[in-house]
């Protein structure tokens, strides 16, 4: 026995202390792993032994590994045996190993919870200590209810010390154990006046932290806070209670009004940044609270502090050599600039200064504010400053994120502030030059995007894209460019698909199948293939316009010798398509040599035009028969399972509990504003093509590649792309031309005074232009949009071109579709849904609609009010937002078609003027019919029974398949097929005042018979009218 | 997330990376630690004086906090805080807590730390507590420390 002692003692002679292993390991930098495996070898060993010092030591060690980063949850139950030990040395390496290395799913702790609660009650304070605060790291709901009781009693400890740390970790068993706040909570509220300093900052502290999850709950507790406030003295504790009023004060507006005074005080009085900060900070928390307008600005107006002289102030700090006060500065600025832009627009170059600084954070923070401070006046200035420093940045992270903002500041809220498309794209172009840009797909879709868009730029677009295509070597010259070549994704699309504005398509032909081009990514290389293709036909169609067949000829050879190379492409998809051109070009020649002409037949290939799809597109897509979206897919959740909500929600027994209920009980207004959220960015974001992402590997090895030069092009030098003009060139021309108008305007003013020959007081509006002045020079309209193929015909109405009640384009500002719809149930009703398109850049409310009535037909009103009363139409118009409303007319003769007027009236919110629309509904004949099916023993007897009257109408020069003429009448006048024999058909419909109207439809004429002759002869001149039209 | 502290973490690393003290108030597994001590690694010692001593990591992994950071001599302090949370005040708090370290180790050197790296700790615990700043009177702070020492 004593030998074992003394064997024991002479080892541990030879055991390592913490200062030997930190030496140890600094002595092995090679093989550090090597060592400390070794290491932990020793310190297993040093485990397996019975002496508590030994295994303190080890377990310390541990402590020291795990810190390095090396995983040592294997010794968890050493740790709680040292933990264990009576003397206060050991227990407290034991602890902190614990601290460090348990966590919930450690499962020795269960064992811990009554070794812990006897050192809580220990009569050593520092036992005491040391428990609670090892508690605080790993406190798990378990130990948070079993020692919750004793921690609370801590709170009242004799030493402030203990009292101090019982109070904090008082916050983290809240957290595990939510129903502990609620017994704990009185005692919590005494600590507040607890006479040591300490302990009070930890009651504000906890308290702070809960009241920011939940601050309803504590507002009783605003006068005792409010009288720490005026007399602590400790900043740290002032900056919390601070905080926690600026949680506070929004439910309670009053209790603003009285912080007035004491945070003037401090603001004046205060000589810590940090406190002023939070003061400044909370008083524009205040002003950007939205339910406290008019405190935050009796807070701005007390504190002699109005939103210029606030942000005044921040440009001090941004001006600031420190760059801390300055990041500040910004921060704060961003705050104020969501509710006074204009203040903080002043200082437009103050805060492109900072673009210049050396640290990234502030200039991410003034990018930032510049994305905000952007008008449709300042936009191009702003954009030509960061061009420049796009040039000057280092470092790509930065030079992308430059960028991205460019690009965003661009196109927010769908293009507002661009007044000039052709200095957008030359930007866009400008930056397909930046060297190793990740974000070539980006611009690539900006590209595509405008070009698709905005139509009346397209031809300029077309030509700047010619040119990348036959510059395009100098894209991918390198390797690191790689990225870039995205951009020849949008180039190559946009060339083929509008390719009727090229000037030489012949030249972008060639270029297109450049061998050089079989490097570019395969999803690139299949765009080049289906768009050269486009191309072709253009080409063939001008050739063979010049009756100049050999030219024609020449182009078919120029295709079968260029394509054979994609058709051996890696890419699959490359592959198909070449191969599927490739062919068709060699049919193609073989006509040719026969003298046919088919250029029409081969642009007919690539006819009609691709248009966005419209937001609403997904909405109008009908839903399958039989198919539920309200249903359950699985049964729901049982109720037990919301138990497990608790812990979110602290006080949760005070409110009322709202169970299941409560997920439908999203009210109205809630589900209105989402949908209008879901709206607006929708509309915000029409892509419809979007670049693939995908890159393909590029194979070089391709069969001709070799054969050709590669020139090196020294990358020193910024790239500049022959013939593409300057950004900046738009910038002055735009300039120019909003002198232009500006000149022209007032030259009409003056007239107009003229006219008025007001010889009093010669004004000169020679202040500076206001944003509504300018007017773009492109409107960004969405042409024509996109429906769902099989979308509800009611509405789809509407959206056809051919259509008699069409789109009408009625005002700038905003634009209405109506449809008129029979109502069955009642023969004198008709529906019109409108749907209100707000085009403008402002919000438009309080919209009336008015119909002048005729005896014939009548808007319904609601009762009570005059028969000249406009409808209010229930809803806002954010800009870019479209909605619908409907409107019920009385209609007493259905047999004549009517035009009623009516007028729009309307205030944008920013001029917060009236507008007036003067709009004209026309009610044809057709939109009282309704589609009825007639199965075709009825329809012979109704044409027996001799009640109707007979008319026929001839259709002249309508060369269409039969069943697209069938399907025509069918789909705008709301007929349905009864019978089909070969090229005759008979069709039905009925008014929704029981009128029959019967058709035999001949490919040249139609034969029909009604028993009420006027609205035969009405719809037949309405079916013959949609046909001359096409 | 079940537990929100105000103090994310408090590392100190020295430029070459070297984890000085982690102490972490927030539950992360070990991966994570890692991964984080090397991300705020490789944030802070790029930075230099005319940068601010704040790092908002738009990363996913920092989860919208921020570092606030200050440099002495080869060592970085950091602490790991909510976005919202006033930079200013845990700078000073920083700034505090070195001094502590400071008078307690009488000119404290990174080999002070590297040797008695359980003492950091309890200076740590003595002034931050549970996410929170527990103690700032640097004499009540010192006082209980050497009180602690004479325990041992």
């Amino acid at each position: 026995m004593a030998l074992k002692i003394v064997k024991g003692s002479i080892d541990r002679m030879f055991d390592k202390n913490l200062q030997d292993l930190v030496r140890g390991i600094r002595n092995h930098k090679e093989d550090e792993a090597k060592y400390i495996s070794t290491c932990i070898d020793e310190i297993k060993q040093e485990l397996k032994q019975d002496n508590i010092a030994v295994k303190a030591n080890a377990v310390c060690k541990l402590t020291y590994l795990q810190m390095l980063g090396y995983d040592v949850s294997w010794a968890a139950f050493n740790i709680v045996e040292v933990m264990s030990s009576s003397k206060f040395t050991y227990k407290r390496i034991g602890y902190l190993a614990a601290s460090q290395c348990f966590h919930e799913s450690t499962d020795v702790i269960m064992l811990t919870t009554n070794q812990i609660r006897k050192d809580l009650s220990s009569p050593n304070q520092y036992d005491t200590g040391v428990a609670l605060t090892g508690l605080s790291c790993f406190v798990t709901p378990d130990l948070a209810r079993d020692l919750a009781n004793d921690i609370m009693t801590l709170m009242s400890h004799t030493k402030p010390y203990i009292r101090k740390k019982a109070v904090l970790i008082m916050y983290k068993v809240f957290l595990k154990y939510p129903e502990s706040l609620r017994p704990a909570f009185p005692r919590l509220k005494e600590k507040l006046e607890d006479p040591d300093p300490g302990v009070q900052s930890a009651a504000v502290n906890v308290i702070c932290e809960l009241a920011r999850r939940n601050p309803k709950n504590y507002l009783s507790l605003a006068p005792l806070f409010f009288k720490l406030m005026t007399s602590s003295t400790n900043n740290w504790v002032l900056i919390k209670i601070i905080k926690l009023f600026g949680a506070l004060t929004p439910l309670e507006p009053r209790l603003g009004k009285k912080l007035i005074e004491p945070l003037t005080n401090l603001i004046h009085s205060t000589s810590a940044m940090s406190l002023l900060y939070e003061c400044v900070n909370t008083v524009y928390i205040d002003v950007n609270t939205p339910p406290l307008p008019s405190l935050s600005l009796s807070l701005c107006l007390y504190l002699s502090l109005p939103p210029q002289l606030c942000v005044q102030k921040l440009r001090i700090l941004i001006e600031d050599s420190d760059q801390n006060l300055k990041y500040l500065g910004l921060l704060a600025m961003s705050k104020i600039l969501k509710t006074h832009p204009k203040s903080v627009q002043s200082h437009k170059d103050l805060i492109l200064q900072c673009l210049d600084d050396k640290d990234e954070s502030i200039r991410l923070r003034a990018l930032d504010l510049l994305y905000g401070m952007v008008s449709k006046k300042n936009l191009m200035e702003i954009v030509k400053k960061l061009m420049l420093h796009v040039d000057k940045a280092e470092g790509t992270t930065y030079r992308d994120e430059l960028l991205t903002k460019i690009i965003d500041i661009c196109s927010q809220s769908n293009y507002q502030y661009i007044t000039n498309f052709e200095w957008y794209i030359s930007i866009l172009v400008e930056l397909t030059r930046l060297e190793g840009t990740r974000h070539g797909h980006l611009i690539a879709s900006q590209m595509l995007d405008v070009a698709i868009r905005v139509k009346a730029i397209r031809g300029f677009a077309v030509a700047q894209m010619a040119t990348l295509l036959d510059n395009a070597h100098l894209l991918t010259g390198n390797m690191q460019r790689m990225g870039i070549c995205e951009v020849l994704y949008a180039a190559a699309w946009i060339c083929g698909e509008f390719s009727e504005h090229l000037e030489n398509p012949m030249q972008t032909l060639e270029a297109m199948l450049r061998p050089k081009v079989a490097t570019l990514p395969g999803h690139i290389q299949a765009v080049y293939v289906q768009n050269a293709a486009k191309l072709f036909a253009t080409v063939l169609k001008s050739q063979e316009g010049n009756t100049d067949s050999t030219a024609a000829q020449e182009t078919s050879q120029l295709m079968i010798d260029r394509l054979p190379l994609f058709v051996q492409s890696a890419n699959l998809e490359v592959q198909e398509r070449a191969s599927c051109i490739l062919q068709l070009v060699k049919y193609i020649q073989k006509l040719q040599q026969k003298d046919v002409e088919v250029a029409e037949e081969v642009s007919a290939l690539f006819a009609g035009e691709l248009n966005p799809v419209a937001p609403k597109a997904q909405k109008k897509v009908p839903v399958p028969e039989g198919l539920d979206l309200d249903s359950w897919i699985n049964e729901p959740p049982s109720e037990s399972e919301s138990e497990d909500e608790q812990p979110k929600a602290i006080f949760a027994k005070e409110e009322p509990k709202h169970s299941r209920p409560r997920r439908e009980e999203v009210d109205e207004k809630e589900l209105a504003k989402r949908r209008e959220a879901r709206k607006q960015e929708q509309a915000n974001n029409p892509f419809y093509i979007k670049a693939s992402p995908s890159s393909q590997k590029v194979y070089q090895e391709a069969p001709g590649v070799e054969h050709i030069p590669v020139v090196q092009i020294d990358l020193s030098v910024p790239l500049k792309v022959p013939g593409l003009p300057m950004s900046d060139q738009y910038v002055k021309l735009e300039e120019e031309r909003r002198q232009k108008e500006r000149a022209e305007k007032k030259k009409k003013e003056k007239k107009k005074r003229k006219e008025k020959r007001s010889g009093r007081g010669k004004k000169h509006d020679s202040g500076p232009e206001s944003e509504e002045d300018i007017t773009p020079a492109h409107q960004v309209d969405i042409v024509t949009e996109e429906m769902p193929e099989n979308a509800l015909p009611s509405d789809d109405d509407d959206k056809d071109p051919n259509d008699p009640h069409k789109i009408l384009i009625l005002h700038i500002v905003k634009t209405f579709v109506y449809d008129i719809q029979g109502n069955l149930q009642d023969g004198s009703q008709v529906v019109v849904s409108v749907i209100f398109e707000n085009k403008c850049d402002s919000f438009l409310k309080s919209m009336e609609f008015n119909v002048l009535d005729s005896l014939n037909s009548k808007l319904q009103r609601p009762e009570g009010s005059g028969p000249h009363d406009g409808l209010t139409v229930p809803f806002q118009l954010p800009p870019g937002v479209s909605n619908e409303a409907r409107f019920v007319f009385t209609v007493q003769s259905i047999i004549m078609p009517q035009k009623l007027k009516g007028t729009l009236t309307f205030i944008v919110k920013d001029s917060s003027t009236h507008e007036k629309l003067d709009f004209k509904l026309h009610f044809t004949c057709t939109s009282y019919l309704i589609t009825t099916p007639c199965y075709s023993d009825a329809f012979a007897k109704l044409l027996e029974s001799g009640d109707l009257k007979c008319s026929s109408v001839r259709l002249e020069g309508v060369n269409m398949p039969f069943h697209h003429l069938l399907a025509r009448i069918c789909f705008h006048h709301h007929f349905s097929v009864v019978e089909r024999i070969d090229s005759c058909a008979s069709m039905y419909s009925r008014s929704i005042q029981g009128h029959h109207v019967c058709l035999l439809v001949k490919t040249v004429s139609i034969d029909a018979k009604c028993d009420e002759p006027t609205l035969l002869g009405n719809v037949l001149d309405e079916i013959k009218q949609t046909f001359s039209q096409c | 997330m079940t537990s929100i502290s105000e103090i994310r973490f408090i590392l100190i690393q020295n430029r070459a990376g070297k984890t000085r003290l982690a102490k972490w108030y927030m539950q992360f597994d070990d991966d994570e630690k890692q991964k984080l001590i090397e991300e705020v690694h490789a944030v802070v010692t790029v930075r230099d004086a005319k940068h601010t001593n704040f790092v908002e990591v738009r990363d996913k992994s920092f989860r919208n906090f921020k570092i606030i950071y200050r440099r002495y001599a080869g060592l970085y302090f950091c602490i790991c805080v909510d976005v919202t949370d006033n930079n200013l005040a845990y700078l000073e708090g920083i700034h505090n807590f070195v001094e502590v370290l400071n008078e307690y180790f009488h000119n404290v050197c990174e080999l002070d730390l590297v040797f008695n790296f359980y003492k950091v700790y309890t200076v740590v615990d003595e002034m931050f507590l549970a996410g929170e700043i527990r103690e700032t009177s640097q004499t009540k702070v010192l006082k209980q420390l050497l009180m602690l020492q004479s325990l041992e």
